[in-house]
C-alpha cells in the first residue's frame, strides 16, 4: 500500500485541439505508475472474475444474449417508429418530450429548460451523454451550478478529470488520491483515506445540494416505447434523489436506448449489472414515467452523431451499447493503459470504434489500441462485434487516409516484398548465407522498439527454406 | 491425400526447427507433404494494419502457390485465421474459395482431419502451461474461452494428453492476451511488453517448467520478455512435444 500512497496518480493523455490523440504516450505514464497501473489492472479483472462468476449461475447466459442482441438490432431497423411511439406515450403521461440533433442543440435546449424556470443550480446523476455533450461545461459557462450526485463522478468533478470509465469513473485512482482530492475540495480530514470516512464526506457535503437544488437531472439506461418511461440504473440511488427532490426532473437520453415494451426491459436488466459489477441486479432500477405531482418531467433525446452511425452497414452494431464497461473490464490494452490515455468520453473497446465516429482524424489512433484478441466480443452482452469493428475501422481509416505515414510505408514496402518470392528471399537471406534477417517491421523501425524491453530472438543458422532446399529438392526426401 | 505446407515467414527465418518438426510429423502419417517453394508470407501485417489493397497481391501469391491441395496445413493458429477469414482483398473466385476452405492450422488438422489417436514417439515429462494465441482461441475455436457460458474443450491439450509424461499447470488468467499482437508489439512496444511481462509472472507462477502453444508468435514476444526479466521458463511449439523432438 505504501507506494500508492506515495505514488503520484498518472494523468491522462494531452489533448492539443484536434491533432490526433497519443493514447500510447499517455498509456506508458500510466504503465510507469505501476502502483497505480496494478492495482487499476486488479479492480478490473475483479470484476471480469465476478462477472463470470455470475454468468455461471445463469444456464442460459448465452441465449440471453442472443435475446438481447436481436431486440435492440430490431429497435435499431424500426428506431424511428419506436422514437415516436415513445414520444406518444411519455406526452401522455405529462412528459415534455424535447429533440436535439447535436450536443450544441441539446445543451441548449437545457439551458432554455433551467433559464425560462429561474433555476440556478442542477444536482446531477452519471451521464455518459452529458460527457459526451460537455453538458456541464456549458451550464457553468451560463451561470449554473451544477454538483455530480455519483461519487465518483462527483470525485472527477472535483479533481477536474474526466470519468476513466463508464461505470466506475474514479477507478484509477487509489484511496489516497481521493482523499487529497477531497482535502483540497471538501475540506477532509489531512491523511484520512478511510473509504468509509471518504464515502460519508461526499455524502454529507452533497446532501445539502441535493435538497436545495432547483432542478435535477438523470441519464437513461433504457427507453420504452410502449409505456413512454425512463429507466435508470444506478447503486447509490443518488439517480432517485436527483430526479425526485427538486420539483423539476430532466432526462438526457441517446436516441439508440430504445427498447419495445416492458417485458424486454427483463432480458436487459438480467445482463446489465452482471455484466457490468458481477451483481445481479443494480441496487436501484426505477421507471420513470411522468413528472410527480405538481413538478414537470423533460425527455430530451440526443442524436449527436448516432443516425449517422445507424446509416452505416459496418459499425451500425455499435449503437446496440448498454454501457456496461464491460469490453473495457475484460480488454488487457484498456486495464494497463488507464481510461483516461484514450482522451475520448469512451475509452477501451466500445471507445476505439465510437469515437472516430464522432472525429475520426482526433481519434485515428486508437483503433491501433488493440491487439485484435476478441475478448471484448466474447463478454458484450449485446453481442457487438467489437473487435471486427475495431479491425474494419483501420481499413476505414487506411482508407480515408488517417493512417500515421509510417504505418503506410512500411505496409507498402511489406506488401511488395511479399508479393514478390525472389526479392522477399534476397531480403531474408543475405549472399553469404549468414541470415541477418529479422521481421521487417522491426528492423524499419528505428528505435528497435522490439528490443528495449524484450530480447531479441537468436538468428538461426539457416532458415526453414534453406533447410529444406538442401535436404528435400536435390536427393528428394530427406533420410529420416 | 496432398497437402501443402506454408511455413509462416518469421518461423521460417527465426525458428526453422518448428517448421521441421512440423513438416515430419505431418509425414508420420499417409499424406503427401510438399512445401510450395515460392511462399511468402499470409499477408496479415498489412491486413491487421487496415492496408488491404497493399495485402492483395500477397494473397494472391498465397493462394497460386496452394490452391492445388487438397488440404492447406500451417503451424499457427494466427496465420490460418488470416486465410480462412480475412482474405477479403482479392476477388473470390474458386480457387480462393478453396484455399480459405481447406487451411487448417496444425491443431486442427491433426485433432479435427486426421483425427490422431496416439503419439507413441513423444514424451515429455514436464509440467506444461498451456498457451492459447487470441486468433487459434477465438477465431478458429481452439478451445472454450473464458467469456462465454460454454463446455470446456481443448483441442491442443487433447493432442498433449495423448503424450506420454505431461503434468498441465493452470494459469490464473488462463486465455487474457499476452500483448504481442503482429504489429502491436512494435507499433504500441510500451503497453505490448507490460502485457507480457505479466503473462510470464502468471506463468512463472503456475510452476509451469515449459510454456506450450499452437503459435510461435506469442511465444517469441513471451521468451523475449522471460530473458529479459531473467524468469527461467522454457518455450516450445507443440509441433515439437507432438514429434518428439524435446523430451
Amino acid at each position: 500500500m505504501s507506494d500508492l500512497q506515495q505514488e503520484v496518480q498518472p494523468k491522462g493523455a494531452k489533448i492539443k485541439g484536434n491533432k490526433p490523440v497519443n493514447q500510447l504516450e499517455a498509456a506508458n505514464r500510466f504503465i510507469a505508475a505501476s502502483a497505480h497501473q496494478q492495482m487499476h489492472d486488479q479492480r478490473l479483472w475483479d470484476l471480469r472474475k465476478k462477472r463470470d462468476a455470475q454468468m455461471h449461475l445463469i444456464p442460459e447466459w448465452e441465449a440471453l444474449r442472443d435475446l438481447a442482441s436481436d431486440i435492440k438490432s430490431h429497435t435499431l431497423d424500426h428506431l424511428a417508429d419506436y422514437l415516436e411511439e415513445f414520444e406518444r406515450n411519455a406526452k401522455a403521461n405529462g412528459v415534455h418530450v424535447h429533440w436535439a440533433k447535436d450536443a450544441q442543440e441539446s445543451n441548449d435546449i437545457i439551458t432554455t429548460i433551467l433559464k425560462e424556470r429561474n433555476a440556478k443550480s442542477l444536482v446531477k446523476s452519471k451521464s455518459m451523454l452529458g460527457e459526451e455533450c460537455m453538458l456541464r461545461q456549458h451550464l457553468e459557462e451560463e451561470g449554473i451550478t451544477v454538483i455530480e450526485t455519483d461519487l465518483g463522478e462527483r470525485i472527477q468533478q472535483l479533481d477536474k478529470e474526466d470519468p476513466s470509465h463508464v461505470v466506475v469513473p474514479a477507478v484509477h485512482k487509489s484511496r489516497t488520491d481521493v482523499s487529497k482530492v477531497f482535502v483540497k475540495t471538501l475540506n477532509a480530514e489531512q491523511g484520512n483515506n478511510d473509504v468509509h470516512y471518504l464515502a460519508e464526506t461526499q455524502r454529507e457535503t452533497t446532501r445539502p445540494y441535493i435538497l436545495n437544488a432547483d432542478a435535477g437531472m438523470t441519464g437513461g439506461n433504457f427507453l420504452v416505447a410502449e409505456t413512454g418511461a425512463v429507466v435508470v440504473c444506478t447503486n447509490e440511488g443518488n439517480a432517485d434523489l436527483s430526479a425526485n427532490t427538486p420539483s423539476l426532473h430532466i432526462v438526457t437520453v441517446g436516441i439508440e436506448k430504445m427498447i419495445p415494451k416492458m417485458e424486454h426491459l427483463a432480458v436487459f436488466i438480467r445482463l446489465l449489472s452482471r455484466s457490468a459489477l458481477g451483481s445481479p441486479i443494480t441496487q436501484y432500477t426505477s421507471c420513470f414515467r411522468g413528472p410527480r405531482k405538481g413538478g414537470e418531467m423533460h425527455v430530451v433525446l440526443v442524436d449527436n452523431g448516432r443516425s449517422t452511425r445507424l446509416a452505416s452497414q459496418k459499425f451500425k452494431a455499435g449503437l446496440k451499447c448498454i454501457r456496461c464497461g464491460a469490453c473495457m473490464n475484460t480488454c488487457p490494452v484498456f486495464r494497463r493503459s488507464g481510461g483516461l490515455s484514450y482522451g475520448s468520453t469512451y475509452a477501451g473497446p466500445i471507445g476505439l470504434i465510437l469515437s472516430p465516429t464522432y472525429n475520426a482524424h482526433k481519434y485515428r489512433n486508437l483503433p491501433f489500441a488493440s491487439t485484435l484478441n476478441g475478448s471484448c466480443t466474447n463478454v458484450c452482452p449485446v453481442k457487438i462485434n467489437l473487435h471486427e469493428q475495431i479491425f474494419a475501422w483501420r481499413e476505414t481509416l487506411a482508407d480515408e487516409k488517417e493512417l500515421s505515414l509510417s504505418k503506410r510505408i512500411i505496409m507498402t514496402s511489406l506488401g511488395k516484398l511479399f508479393a514478390h518470392p525472389k526479392a522477399y528471399r534476397m531480403a531474408v537471406q543475405t549472399g553469404d548465407k549468414v541470415l541477418s534477417y529479422l521481421p521487417h517491421f522491426i528492423v524499419y523501425n528505428q528505435l528497435n522498439a522490439w528490443g528495449r524491453q524484450r530480447d531479441i530472438p537468436q538468428p538461426p543458422k539457416e532458415t526453414f527454406h534453406s533447410w529444406y532446399a538442401k535436404n528435400y529438392m536435390k536427393k528428394g526426401k530427406a533420410d529420416e | 491425400m496432398e497437402v501443402g505446407l506454408f511455413i509462416p515467414c518469421y518461423m521460417d527465418a527465426l525458428e526453422p526447427e518448428v517448421g521441421i518438426s512440423t513438416l515430419k510429423l505431418l509425414e508420420r502419417f499417409d499424406i503427401n507433404v510438399t512445401y510450395p517453394f515460392d511462399q511468402t508470407c499470409c499477408g496479415q501485417p498489412m491486413t491487421n494494419t487496415g492496408c488491404h489493397t497493399e495485402a492483395a497481391e500477397t494473397e494472391k501469391l498465397f493462394v497460386k502457390n496452394f490452391s492445388q491441395f487438397d488440404y492447406i496445413v500451417m503451424p499457427s493458429g494466427s496465420c490460418t485465421n488470416q486465410v480462412r477469414h480475412h482474405f477479403d482483398a482479392i476477388k473470390q473466385t474458386d480457387e480462393v474459395q478453396h484455399v480459405r476452405k481447406n487451411t487448417y492450422d496444425l491443431v486442427e488438422f491433426l485433432h479435427d482431419i486426421l483425427k490422431v489417436e496416439d503419439f507413441p514417439w513423444a514424451s515429455f515429462s514436464h509440467k506444461v502451461a498451456i498457451h492459447y494465441n487470441c486468433n487459434a482461441l477465438r477465431g478458429l475455436r481452439h478451445a472454450s474461452m473464458s467469456e462465454r457460458r460454454e463446455p470446456f474443450f481443448s483441442k491442443p491439450k487433447d493432442l498433449l494428453s495423448k503424450v506420454k509424461g505431461i503434468e498441465f499447470v493452470d494459469l490464473e488468467r488462463p486465455d487474457e492476451c499476452c500483448g504481442f499482437g503482429g504489429t502491436f508489439s512494435v507499433f504500441e512496444e510500451g503497453v505490448s511488453a507490460k502485457m507480457g511481462q505479466d503473462k510470464v509472472m502468471d506463468q512463472h507462477r503456475s510452476g509451469a517448467e515449459y510454456v506450450i502453444s499452437a503459435d510461435s508468435s506469442c511465444l517469441m514476444h513471451q521468451k523475449g520478455c522471460a530473458m529479459r526479466m531473467g524468469v527461467d521458463l522454457k518455450y516450445a511449439h507443440i509441433a515439437q512435444i507432438l514429434n518428439g523432438d524435446l523430451s
